[in-house]
Order: C-alpha cells, then sequence, then structure tokens
C-alpha cells in the first residue's frame, strides 16, 4: 500500500521552512563577524593600485575622504594622499603646484603664457615592493606585510624619521599627536573586510583603481593589460605598487 | 601638537620656492643632528691624533696624548644626547638594542658607539692611567681616595713588569681603535650615504669625506685644548708639538679639501638629474654657510695659514698665534660643514622642483639652546676629567711614591 502523505507530516515539513530561515538569519551574522578578527588570510593577497592619469579631474575628493577616514591631522602639512597640477607651457617651462594638498581642488588658471598642456597626478604611498624605509628603520616599526602593504606599528616607532628621509616620494609624514611616522596603509583596516580604500570609493571618475596583483579578470588587472603603465622615480628601484597609466615624463 | 608648530610650519610654506610634496614643509631632522656628527667626529679625530702618538711614534705630539685621549672620553659621553632628545619617543630608544632591524644603518649606532666607548675608549684610558691612579690613591685622602681606589678597580701593583704590561695593552688596544675610530665616524658617514632618495646625501664618499674632516675637527680642537689649557696653567707651550700638530692638521686639510672638491666636480661632471636643484641650493640657501664659512673661512683660510706659519720664517709667537686662529677657523668651518650636510640635504625637495628653509628655534626641545647647552657640556666634562685624571706630565712625576714599596 502506497504511502499517504498525510496532512499533520505536511504541516511539520512546512513548519521547518521558517524554522531553518531563523537559524540562518541568526548563523549568518555570527560567521561574518567570526570571518571579521580570524579569517583573513594575508598570504592570499597582494594588493596593489592603479592610476588612470587621463581620469583624474583633480576635486581633490581622494584627499578630503583620506583625512576624515583615517583621522589624518588637518593642517595642510600632513597627507597620506595628495593630487598634484603640473602646468607645461609651450617654451617648455614647467610649473607644479599642489595648494593644500589639492584638497580644495584647484584654482583657475590665469596665466598669460601659452599652455601646451596641463594635468593632474594624484600621489599616496607606493607601497614598494623593495621599500627602502623599512630598510632604514632602526626597530623595524616599520614593515611590509605579507599582503605586500606597508605600515607602521605606532606602539613602536621611536620617531627617529630616518623613514621620512628614506622615502623618495615623500609619501610619509611625522604625526604631531602621536611624534610617530605615519603614511597611506591603502586604509588597511578597510581592504581586510573587503571594502576599498576611502579614496578609491569616493573617486567620481574611477581614475583610482584598487585591486590585487596576480589576479586576472580584475579592473586592474584590465588596465595593467590595456594601458601603457608606468611607476614614479623606477631608477630608484623601489619597485612601487602603484602603476599609472599615461603617465608624464615631467612627473617626478 | 602646539599651536607655534603649525604657525611654524605657516610661515615655512610661504618661503617656499618652486615646489615641495606637501608632506616636506616640516623639516626633520634639526640643528640637533647637525651636532651629532660634528661631536663624533672630534671623537674619532682627537682619538686618531691619540694614536699617532702611541702607534706611529710621532714623539713630537707625545705632549697632547693623554689630553686627546681625555677630550675624545668627554665628547663621546655627549655624542648619543641629541640623537636621544631629537627622538619623537625618546623612552622606545632602547628598542635599538633589544630589537635592531639588522638592515638598518642606524640600529648598528647604539653597537659601534658601546663597542667604541667600552672596549676601545675606556680600556685604553684605565691602561693608560693605571699606574698613576694606584700612585694617586696613595696620595689622596677621603672620597678622592674613594673614586681612585674604585676606578683603578682595586690594582695596586706599580712593578715595572705590570706598568710594562700597560704599555703593551695601551699598543694594542689603539692598534684596535684606529680602526674603530674609522667606523664610529665612517658608519655616521654612511648613515647619511646611503640615503638614496636624497642626492646632495647619496654618495659613496660621503664616509671617507667624514671621516677626514673628522680628524681635521679633532686634531684642531686637541690644538686648542693644548694651547689653552697649557696657558692656563701658566707653563711654556712645546713649539715642537704645536709645529707637528699644525702640520699634521695642513695635510689633513688639504686631504680633506681634495676628497670634498673631488665630490663637487663629480656631481658637476656627471650632472645628473638633480644637479639644477642643487645649483641652486648651493648658490642660494647655502652660499653663505657652504662658500662662505665652509670653503673660504673654514678650509682656504686655515690652509694658507698654517702654510705661513709652518713654511715662513717667523717668530714663534706669530706662528702660534697663526695655528690658534686657524685652528679657531676650522672649528667653525667642520660645524658649517656638519650643517650643510644635514640641513643643507633637506632643504631642496625630492620632487626636484624647489626649495624650502629652515628656522632655528631659540627655546624648545630642538632649539638653539639646547643645542648649545649640548655643545659646551662636553668641555664641562673634560674640566671634570681633567681634574680627576690630570693628563699633564708634572701630574705624573710629582706624584711618584717616594718609596716605591709603598704601592
Amino acid at each position: 500500500m502506497p504511502k499517504t502523505y498525510e496532512r499533520r507530516e505536511f504541516l511539520a515539513d512546512l513548519a521547518k521552512i521558517p524554522c531553518a530561515t531563523l537559524l540562518l538569519g541568526v548563523t549568518g551574522p555570527l560567521q561574518a563577524l567570526a570571518s571579521e578578527g580570524g579569517d583573513y588570510d594575508p598570504t592570499e593577497h597582494y594588493y596593489a593600485m592603479g592610476i588612470q592619469l587621463d581620469k583624474c579631474i583633480g576635486c581633490g575628493k581622494c584627499v578630503q575622504a583620506c583625512k576624515t577616514e583615517n583621522d589624518v591631522p588637518e593642517e595642510p602639512f600632513y597627507f597620506r594622499t595628495w593630487v598634484e597640477r603640473y602646468i607645461i607651457y609651450a617654451d617648455g617651462e614647467v610649473r607644479v603646484d599642489s595648494p593644500e594638498g589639492g584638497i580644495k581642488s584647484f584654482p583657475p588658471l590665469e596665466e598669460e603664457k601659452q599652455i601646451l598642456r596641463t594635468f593632474f597626478v594624484p600621489k599616496l604611498c607606493n607601497h614598494c615592493d623593495h621599500p627602502p624605509c623599512v630598510q632604514v628603520c632602526p626597530v623595524g616599526a616599520t614593515f611590509k606585510s605579507q599582503d605586500g602593504v606597508v605600515l607602521v606599528d605606532s606602539d613602536y616607532c621611536i620617531g627617529c624619521r630616518y623613514c621620512i628621509q628614506a622615502c623618495p616620494y615623500g609619501a610619509r609624514y611625522l604625526d604631531p599627536r602621536s611624534k610617530t611616522a605615519d603614511k597611506c596603509t591603502f586604509c588597511y583596516h578597510r581592504i581586510t573586510k573587503g571594502l576599498l580604500p576611502a579614496c578609491v570609493e569616493v573617486c567620481p571618475t574611477q581614475a583610482r583603481i584598487f585591486g590585487e596583483l596576480g589576479k586576472l579578470s580584475t579592473p586592474l588587472n584590465r588596465m595593467m593589460r590595456t594601458s601603457n603603465i608606468q611607476v614614479l622615480k623606477p631608477h630608484m628601484n623601489t619597485e612601487p605598487k602603484v602603476f599609472y597609466s599615461e603617465l608624464d615624463g615631467e612627473v617626478r | 601638537m602646539s599651536p607655534e608648530h603649525f604657525a611654524q610650519l605657516e610661515s615655512a610654506l610661504r618661503q617656499v620656492t618652486g615646489f615641495i610634496y606637501p608632506n616636506e614643509v616640516e623639516l626633520h631632522w634639526s640643528i640637533l643632528i647637525v651636532i651629532y656628527p660634528y661631536i663624533t667626529g672630534l671623537v674619532a679625530g682627537a682619538f686618531i691624533l691619540a694614536s699617532l702618538a702611541k702607534v706611529f711614534k710621532v714623539k713630537d705630539v707625545q705632549p697632547t696624548y693623554r689630553l686627546a685621549l681625555l677630550t675624545a672620553l668627554a665628547f663621546l659621553f655627549v655624542a648619543p644626547m641629541p640623537l636621544q632628545a631629537h627622538l619623537g619617543h625618546p623612552e622606545r630608544a632602547f628598542e635599538i638594542f633589544l630589537t635592531p632591524n639588522p638592515s638598518s644603518a642606524m640600529a648598528m649606532f647604539g653597537f659601534v658607539y658601546a663597542w667604541y666607548l667600552m672596549l676601545v675608549l675606556l680600556l685604553e684610558i684605565w691602561f693608560e692611567y693605571r699606574a698613576d691612579l694606584v700612585r694617586w690613591r696613595h696620595r689622596s685622602r677621603g672620597l678622592k681616595k674613594l673614586f681612585y681606589w674604585l676606578i683603578s678597580l682595586g690594582s695596586r701593583d706599580v712593578s715595572p713588569e705590570a706598568v710594562s704590561f700597560d704599555h703593551r695593552a695601551v699598543y694594542a688596544i689603539t692598534i684596535v681603535g684606529i680602526p674603530s675610530a674609522f667606523l664610529l665616524h665612517g658608519y655616521v658617514g654612511f648613515i647619511f650615504g646611503s640615503v638614496k632618495a636624497n642626492p646632495w646625501w647619496s654618495s659613496v664618499l660621503m664616509p671617507i669625506v667624514f671621516l677626514f674632516s673628522a680628524i681635521v675637527s679633532g686634531i684642531s680642537l686637541v690644538l686648542l685644548l693644548y694651547y689653552v689649557t697649557t696657558l692656563m696653567r701658566g707653563k711654556k707651550l712645546d713649539m715642537n708639538c704645536l709645529n707637528a700638530l699644525a702640520s699634521f692638521l695642513l695635510y689633513v686639510l688639504i686631504v680633506d679639501f681634495s676628497l670634498e672638491s673631488l665630490d663637487v666636480i663629480h656631481r658637476l661632471y656627471e650632472s645628473e638629474e638633480s644637479i639644477g636643484i642643487l645649483r641652486e641650493l648651493i648658490a642660494s640657501k647655502l652660499f653663505i654657510s657652504l662658500t662662505i664659512v665652509q670653503i673660504l673661512l673654514g678650509t682656504i683660510g686655515p690652509m694658507l695659514l698654517l702654510a705661513v706659519g709652518r713654511f715662513w720664517a717667523l717668530p714663534d709667537e706669530l706662528k702660534r698665534m697663526a695655528y690658534f686662529i686657524a685652528a679657531i677657523f676650522v672649528q667653525v668651518g667642520i660645524f658649517s660643514t656638519r650643517w650643510n650636510v644635514v640641513i643643507g640635504g633637506q632643504l631642496f625637495s625630492k620632487s626636484l622642483r624647489g626649495l624650502t628653509v629652515y628656522k632655528l628655534e631659540v627655546g624648545g626641545q630642538e632649539g638653539l639652546l639646547t643645542a648649545l647647552g649640548l655643545l659646551i657640556l662636553p668641555f664641562v666634562i673634560l674640566f671634570v676629567l681633567l681634574k680627576l685624571l690630570p693628563p699633564w706630565d708634572e701630574a705624573r712625576t710629582d706624584t711618584e711614591p717616594a718609596n716605591p714599596q709603598l704601592a
């Protein structure tokens, strides 16, 4: 005799659905919480940034976002990222400016002379693969993490400022509050949660592309495949991991 | 975060010419870091002069031997102080000893310093003075007696064999000491010379130039101290000694000047990317401290004075005066050499597009007063050392015990 599906059994099965949903609803966030602390594996990542210079409009939103997100002192002497404007005149003269790091964008050009070309260049720590700052730190307070990000342990830094002298890019400053060296971390607190660095998040033209080296089918990989890629001061042999497309020869 | 600090940065920002990176407005290595190589240079130079007397048996400079050792010691005590005072976190300085980063040139400072202080200078001075300490202990009373007993480490043997062992020990330590003194100051030069990001510093010649300028400064300082202490004690200056010091000073000054000229010629001839901004730096910000003070007043002037004093038939008094003035100018010149390296290397942007300024504060942790204090302190220490461990010949003969059995 074939088994019949009784009304009682059907109702019991039906009740399992909301119970399971409820259970998943509780465990889901718990799992997420657990992965925040312990599941991040730095060996599985190798971060880098691409900057498409033809897309940068010099709005300074990245500078503002960086200062806010990372509690960088607001005075115009401390920057984890900043934007430079290059003005190249027809006679070959080059003028560069970065008023307050470009945080309030740039004043209009009122030039008498004929201009050949102008462009903006966002700058930040290059997270060099061969970082001179890490080499010179006497106590090892600044180090390259396994995921390729150069970080500073502010509880360990003695404030000797040798790293600031050793950085060819002017990317470091001494935080006047902690008296320790500080610099861009690629927003390490965000990227380890799968978020984007603040400067990348707010860029209205997507001039900044955050990603990982060695991962295919990513925006960074596509940019590096399809553009002419340059790094800053390649002769320093620091092997930067901030890659620029359409970088002008005048940029230092 | 002091408002004065920001006001100072504001004013520096207004004086920037061309373009500098925004983080470069603050100049990080102040006058304290100028003093550090100046003082270590004096230590190394004074020691090398002492070794001339001991190892190379230059009899004429013998009267300065002990004075040179004590001078080196007094300045060596002060050498780490400007570094310590400059740190953002002085209380963490010991981390350099506990967890040194082996790839950092700066991390080695503590070890080089400890080696030089403990194993070279203190040991050499101890063996050199041991027999005298024993004699002085017998002659003194109270606290002074206790002091001599303590620093002689209870030693009491002044037999000819023991004294001869002292001499051999001093000789051996000096032989180790010469490369150590070279290491100490060559190393300071390396801290700057190895910074590839800074074209003004990055030079393989930097340790060598530092070394020779150190010897120049050490000899001239001991000459000045010998001159002043001898006159203050109402004694007669040993003209042979002064002539010998002047000769050595002149020769090392010539080598030093040649090396620095080579560095400049090399830079100009290679004419790398940075040459434009370096030319601008020399012609504007460093014109007085480099061209006038370091080269004309601090190098060429003393060279002429020393050459005239040494090779012209002049009365001894005029010769002495020429040496004395030359030695003072040399000190001023070497100080500006350190200034031009340390401060000069931070006055241009690593973008090679602009120049900034250094404003010397008067007060404050890294101000002029701290700097002056640190420059005067070694002389105070030296004064105490001279009282406790008189380097003069008469101090040794006066205290010769009447009965050697006593010892």
